[in-house]
């Protein structure tokens, strides 16, 4: 391949230097694939996507009459992340996904961070997934967010912020996973003394997890991952990791809660109990006797089993509160206020529309300025200053004056790019990445994560829902690289 | 094993046989109206009053039974819950929430077997192209079914499958019988016993048994063997008794101490190994398998009740 002809961008490149030579981590993937001629090139994309496809690596996107999947476009040329520094990122996440926990808790009990003047009271009183019904209640070890999927970004001067925080149900590991599976198959020779730490820890890493939170003291706790089904647009995952863990994927109606507050699964030999479920249906559907009561996709009785300490939830209801992007405004002060630590991974500078001052300043600059809804997920209901019009501006500007709670402002980040396979050549592409922290007994982080891609020259939008594609997450040992074998 | 998903399974197994038998069904009907004189053939009323859609025909069209009509609402009207078109779809959705149990060729295999009938029998259909695409859904009904014993592991989830599948089997067979025992024949008519026995060679064609019959019953194509052949033959795989063995089998291997179920089809294995088939013809024969049918009725709600509903809705 000619990489010789890469245009290294404006951007902080996550593979090339600014001169156009590898990073270190990056250099013995550089070589392979400058090696390969245009031909192997094109096989080796060929087959990534023949084993994709037979993988069934697919983003379910529903068509009323066929049914049909559409892939996920995958790029088969990897993002490369040093060790050295990955594990400082990942304590970085660790001490976050603490502090959010205990934030988490804090709200739902005593509020000591309110009461002590460190966020202001209607942080809760306008959030959206604030639920009333967890109140005066704590899941066993004080966790809610279980599971929890950063968005990490890197800015132009190389330094990684944290986008946002996702602790209702966030999706993606599956592909993490499948896309290391594709490249194993591919790029065998690249696997070998190349430090490539493994990724396919996080099934049983999950699984063992969920099998701690059971409040039965048995040896063999039945967990379950609850799907709303087939047509939600994670089927695919849901049922993935479901099988990778060996449990059963069922749906609501699957499920029953007893008078005694127990759940229990419908099988062809009777009721059996279930003490985990892994739920990845959104809080507002998982039980019509407390949410919505239209809701076909939940189980009647499952907070009455949840509070009583029958079943453990996992994330637990109301572990939403922290994804609104205004508490995510006040996170470097969350983690100070309950660790009495500084922050190990950086906050994007965001502006408070809720604050006059904030507010005067995004207004009047917001052609510069992102703007995020403070509860909107998937990269809805977002403007993107620099590349909007004078008139959706002025639509804008109108919503935050009539509800300044629910936004807030940031700077457009120099999004870091990659190199990446596109029609006619390899062009750089922005990239993020959304790693996983499971919350237990232990915590665990997964190695890099999955690291999802604009297809687009230019664009910003990495979400699959809007097109973007994925690409596979090396974190390379550079010291090890080479130690086991003779190859230099 | 998931409740939910064995009775997906069940009536996944219990359409695509449906769609098939209806596809047998409208064959038969077809072969009959071609092979007898016009004045005591059967025309096509009978198999809108077989399939039990009467009144809905009744409400859809006229008191007109023309070949095209008829067969437009038995094949293709997906204001028929009947028909063929309906079968196959919701064999397919059925097949669609249970797809993580069965090898993915199997599913592909069946979403384009819905998507191409339904695409053939949209529109007009002619004789032809009817009599095509018939033969094509039997064939890829088939392969469903072999593929399923080729390549699945034979655990609850197969087993599920294949109890709808034996149950519909078994309701197809005596339907088909049925366009047969329908009073069709005038009574004294002096040229009836020929054209008798071409009505039950048609009825063994479209049962893919003409040829199993000759070789085991050695004899000329008669009334009551043809029935004792499709109701109570061991060996044949669409007779009813076969079905009903193969149900047998597969009952008792599910888990539960409720044997309703299997208790009914040894009742009705019991029912057809006794009845006398020589007396067996017209309006006994008739009623002979409505009762047979309201058994096989019941076999399904035991089942239903025993393994899908284990616990108040």
């Amino acid at each position: 391949m000619d990489l010789n002809d890469y245009k290294v961008s404006e951007f902080y490149d996550e593979l090339v230097t600014p001169s156009g030579r590898p990073r270190a981590a990056a250099r013995a993937l550089w070589k392979y694939l400058k090696s390969l001629d245009s031909e192997e090139i094109a096989e080796r994309k060929l087959a990534c996507e023949v084993a994709a496809l037979v993988a069934g690596i697919t983003f379910r996107v529903y068509f009323e009459d066929t049914g049909v999947d559409r892939a996920m476009p995958f790029d088969l040329i990897p993002r490369v992340i040093p060790k050295k520094e990955w594990d400082v990122i990942s304590e970085g996440l660790e001490q976050r996904v603490t502090a959010l926990n205990m934030f988490i808790d804090d709200l739902y009990n005593d509020q000591k961070i309110i009461a002590d003047g460190v966020v202001p009271a209607d942080l809760i009183a306008g959030s959206e997934n604030f639920r009333e019904q967890c109140r005066g209640f704590s899941p066993p070890l004080g966790i809610w967010a279980h599971i929890c999927g950063s968005d990490l970004v890197r800015g132009g001067d190389g330094t990684v912020y944290v986008l946002e925080d996702n602790l209702r149900i966030p999706s993606g590991v599956s592909y993490m996973l499948e896309n290391r599976q594709v490249m194993k198959r591919v790029f065998p020779e690249l696997f070998e003394d190349s430090g490539i730490q493994p990724v396919d820890e996080y099934p049983a890493q999950l699984f063992d997890m969920l099998a701690s939170l059971s409040p039965r003291p048995v040896e063999y706790p039945n967990v379950v991952v609850l799907t709303p089904g087939v047509f939600n647009s994670a089927y695919f995952e849901h049922a993935y990791l479901a099988q990778q863990m060996g449990v059963e994927l069922v749906e609501g109606r699957d499920l029953v809660v007893d008078d005694d507050n127990k759940v229990f699964m419908r099988t062809i030999a009777g009721l059996e109990q279930v003490d985990v479920i892994y739920r990845r249906v959104d809080d507002a559907f998982i039980d019509p006797e407390v949410f919505r009561p239209d809701s076909l996709l939940g189980v009647p009785g499952l907070m009455r089993a949840w509070r009583s300490n029958k079943v453990a939830l996992a994330n637990a209801p109301g572990a939403g509160v922290a994804d609104d992007k205004v508490v995510y405004a006040w996170m470097p002060e969350i983690i100070r206020y309950y660790l009495d630590e500084a922050p190990k991974l950086a906050n994007v500078p965001t502006w408070k529309c809720s604050d006059p001052d904030d507010m005067k300043y995004v207004l009047a600059h917001i052609g510069e300025l992102v703007i995020k809804p403070a509860n909107e997920s998937g990269g809805y209901g977002m403007l993107i200053g620099p590349h909007s019009t004078k008139k959706e501006q002025a639509e804008f500007a109108k919503l935050i004056k009539a509800d300044p709670r629910n936004y807030i402002a940031q700077p457009t980040l120099a999004l870091s790019t990659c190199p990446t396979m596109v029609p006619g050549g390899i062009g750089a592409r922005h990239v993020d990445l959304r790693p996983f922290i499971l919350s237990g007994q232990q915590t665990f982080v997964t190695t890099g994560g999955l690291t999802r891609v604009a297809m687009k020259a230019g664009s910003l939008v990495v979400n699959s829902s809007q097109g973007g594609g994925s690409k596979d997450t090396w974190v390379v040992d550079t010291e090890a690289a080479g130690r086991a074998g003779g190859k230099s | 094993m998931l409740s939910r998903l064995a009775e997906h399974l069940y009536w996944h197994g219990r359409y695509l046989e449906r769609a098939e038998g209806l596809a047998r069904l409208v064959n038969v009907n077809a072969h009959l109206n071609l092979d007898l004189p016009g004045r005591i053939a059967p025309g096509w009323e009978p198999l809108v009053r077989i399939t039990g859609a009467a009144d809905l025909y009744a409400e859809l069209y006229d008191d007109e039974f023309s070949e095209r009509q008829v067969a437009k609402f038995l094949i293709a009207d997906e204001r028929n819950p009947g028909s063929i078109r309906s079968a196959l779809e919701l064999a397919r959705d059925n097949m669609r929430a249970t797809r993580d149990l069965l090898p993915r060729e199997v599913w592909e295999q069946m979403n384009g077997l819905y998507l191409r009938i339904s695409e053939q029998i949209s529109g007009n259909l002619s004789k032809r192209r009817r009599h095509e695409s018939l033969a094509d859904l039997i064939l890829g009904s088939q392969q469903i079914a072999g593929m399923l014993m080729g390549t699945m592991s034979q655990d609850h989830a197969y087993d599920f499958i294949l109890i709808g599948r034996y149950l519909e089997r078994a309701d197809v067979t005596t339907r088909i019988l049925d366009v047969r025992a329908d009073d069709l024949l005038p009574e004294q008519a002096e040229d009836v016993p020929a054209f008798e026995s071409i009505q039950w060679m048609s009825v063994l064609k479209s049962l893919t048994g003409y040829q199993m019959y000759r070789r085991h019953v050695r004899m000329r194509v008669a009334g009551p063997d043809v029935l004792r052949f499709l109701l109570r033959d061991r060996l044949f795989p669409r007779s009813a008794m076969f079905c009903l063995k193969a149900l047998e089998s597969l009952l008792s291997d599910l888990p539960g101490d409720d044997d309703s179920a299997l208790r009914a089809t040894t009742a009705l294995m019991r029912h057809l190994d006794s009845a006398r088939m020589v007396r067996l013809k017209g309006e006994p024969l008739s009623e002979f398998i409505d009762r047979i049918q309201i058994e096989l009725g019941d076999i399904g709600q035991h089942i239903s009740q025993t393994w899908f509903r284990s616990a108040p809705e």
